[in-house]
C-alpha cells in the first residue's frame, strides 16, 4: 500500500493500510495546521454555539449560586 | 485604554494590552480573532472571555482546577510553537462553562480547554486529540463533595 495524496505544498494524505471496511489514513501536515477527527470538531463547534447562546438572565445564577453556598 | 460593547456587561473599558489574540479564532468562531477577559462582579470564580470586535460573542470561563483538580493534559509541540510557549508557567488554562438552569446542570468543556500564553498575549482552544475528557463535564462531578473556592 503506498497511495497518497498531495494537498499544497505541504500536505500530504496517505492510505497506510485497508482492513475490512475500514482505512487508515496517515497525515503530514505543518504544525500550524490542526488535525482532528470531524466528530469531535464537530462536538466542539455545537459546544462553542451552545455556551455561547446563553440569555443574558442566566448570568443571575452565578450570583445566586453563590450565595446558596 | 479603549471602549468595547460587551454582552453582559454593558460598556467596558479596557487595555489594549490586555488583548489576547486567537490567531485562527475558536471552533464555530473563526472570525474571532481578539478577546479580553473580564472579572464577573458577583463571583471571583468565573470570568468573562468577550469577542473585543462582536458585543455578542462572549463565553463564561473558569478555572477547571477549581472543580476537577486532576484535570491533566499534555501540550503538544504544536500548540507550544503557535503560542510561543517556552515555560509551562507562563501558561494559563481556563475552561469555557455552558451555563444552565438550574446552575447544577451546567457543564464545563474539559475536551477543549482555552490555553493561553500569559507572555505573549496568545490564545488558543486546544482540542485534546489523546485525552478522553467530555466537551460536557458536569460542574459538580460525581462524589464530589464540594466545589472548592467560596
Amino acid at each position: 500500500m503506498n497511495e497518497s495524496i498531495q494537498i499544497g505544498d505541504n500536505i500530504e494524505v496517505k492510505i497506510l493500510a485497508v482492513e475490512g471496511d475500514q482505512i487508515k489514513l496517515g497525515i503530514d501536515a505543518p504544525k500550524s495546521v490542526d488535525i482532528h477527527r470531524k466528530e469531535i470538531y464537530t462536538a466542539i463547534q455545537q459546544q462553542n454555539n451552545e455556551a455561547a447562546n446563553l440569555s443574558p438572565n442566566l448570568l443571575s445564577l452565578l450570583k445566586d449560586n453563590q450565595k446558596k453556598d | 485604554m479603549m471602549k468595547i460593547q460587551t454582552k453582559y456587561l454593558g460598556e467596558v473599558q479596557i487595555e489594549e494590552t490586555k488583548i489576547i489574540r486567537f490567531s485562527s479564532g475558536i471552533p464555530g468562531f473563526f472570525d474571532e480573532t481578539a478577546f479580553v477577559l473580564l472579572d464577573l462582579p458577583d463571583n471571583p470564580a468565573f470570568q468573562i472571555l468577550q469577542s473585543v470586535g462582536s458585543e455578542n460573542v462572549a463565553f463564561i470561563v473558569t478555572n477547571p482546577y477549581l472543580i476537577y483538580r486532576d484535570y491533566t493534559f499534555h501540550l503538544e509541540d504544536t500548540i507550544l510553537e503557535n503560542l510561543q510557549i517556552k515555560n509551562e508557567k507562563e501558561v494559563v488554562v481556563l475552561t469555557i462553562v455552558t451555563l444552565k438552569n438550574p446552575f447544577q446542570m451546567s457543564t464545563l468543556n474539559l475536551k477543549a480547554p482555552i490555553i493561553i500564553h500569559s507572555v505573549s498575549g496568545q490564545g488558543k482552544q486546544y482540542i485534546l486529540n489523546h485525552e478522553n475528557y467530555s466537551p460536557k463535564a458536569p460542574i459538580v462531578p460525581e462524589k464530589s463533595t464540594s466545589v472548592k473556592g467560596d
